[in-house]
């Protein structure tokens, strides 16, 4: 990737997570979540990432996503002026964003000031599903096992948590 | 080619900017996406830096990362539900019931 496409993608990806903290309105917010997510796969894809790149697309911009668009017309939320209530208020507000750019300018400045030599040429098949599963199901088999009980007591939680209560 | 650091300091800023979200924002689920953004600005660090190194093990700790973000926007949004039937809000200062 060239300077430019980096540039390019850097001020859209930088946009669109802006436009998710400050936008008022929650569906636009997601949506602009979802640019975000997808700008991040085309990032991927650029650092030889393949397979993770169309997992980011499918699992984080496709069913996560879904299911925070689906509890924000659930719950049928509109603005109602909850942030204008913020307790606090507008020296709060202020604080975070200057404590929050000087967290960004902080670590960015530390991380270009480190000299990366250019990484090697990668392998053959570099990030392709083969390359990822083999290292998946060799090296990180007890993790991945781990992870299924994980999403098992995560889809056992969220079934006791959101249902109705028996009178 | 761009350098690895440019990949690192453009995830310092998506998750800096996901930590604004989760102090200025007052909509939980806002605040949850904010967290989603930071979840995702750490997965370009580990990508960049599996570049880098030429190594796969990166990636794979990106897909780990991934799992554990979709069990935690089910539990979460769940938990946001719940609370929600109890009391119509999303307000995280107003679901302050637990705050001693």
């Amino acid at each position: 990737m060239g300077p430019v496409t980096f540039a390019v993608l850097a001020t859209a990806l930088v946009v669109s997570a802006l436009t998710v903290v400050v936008h008022p309105s929650p569906v636009k917010s997601a949506m602009a979540l979802v640019v975000t997510l997808f700008l991040l796969a085309v990032v991927f894809v650029f650092l030889g990432a393949h397979m993770i790149a169309a997992l980011q697309v499918i699992v984080y911009a496709g069913a996560i996503m879904v299911l925070f668009l689906f509890v924000i017309m659930l719950l049928n939320l509109s603005d109602d002026g909850a942030e204008a209530r913020h307790q606090g208020g507008a020296l709060f507000r202020l604080g975070a964003w200057i404590g929050g750019g000087v967290l960004a300018v902080e670590l960015a400045a530390l991380f270009l000031r480190v000299p990366f030599p250019a990484p090697a040429t990668p392998p053959a098949g570099y990030g392709g599903a083969e390359a990822v599963a083999t290292a998946l199901f060799v090296d990180y088999l007890l993790p991945f096992e781990l992870t299924s009980i994980l999403l098992l007591v995560a889809i056992v939680g969220a079934v006791v948590l959101a249902q109705r209560r028996a009178a | 080619m761009v350098p690895t650091s440019w990949y690192l300091a453009l995830s310092a800023v998506l998750f800096a900017i996901g930590a604004i979200g989760v102090l200025v924002r007052r909509n939980i689920i806002v605040v949850f996406m904010a967290i989603e953004l930071m979840l995702n600005a750490v997965n370009l660090t580990f990508v960049a830096f599996a570049r880098q190194l030429g190594t796969i093990d990166g990636q794979v700790i990106v897909f780990f990362v991934m799992t554990v973000a979709a069990a935690e926007a089910a539990v979460g949004l769940a938990i946001i539900i719940a609370a929600f039937r109890n009391r119509p809000t999303v307000n995280a200062d107003e679901l302050a019931v637990l705050r001693w």
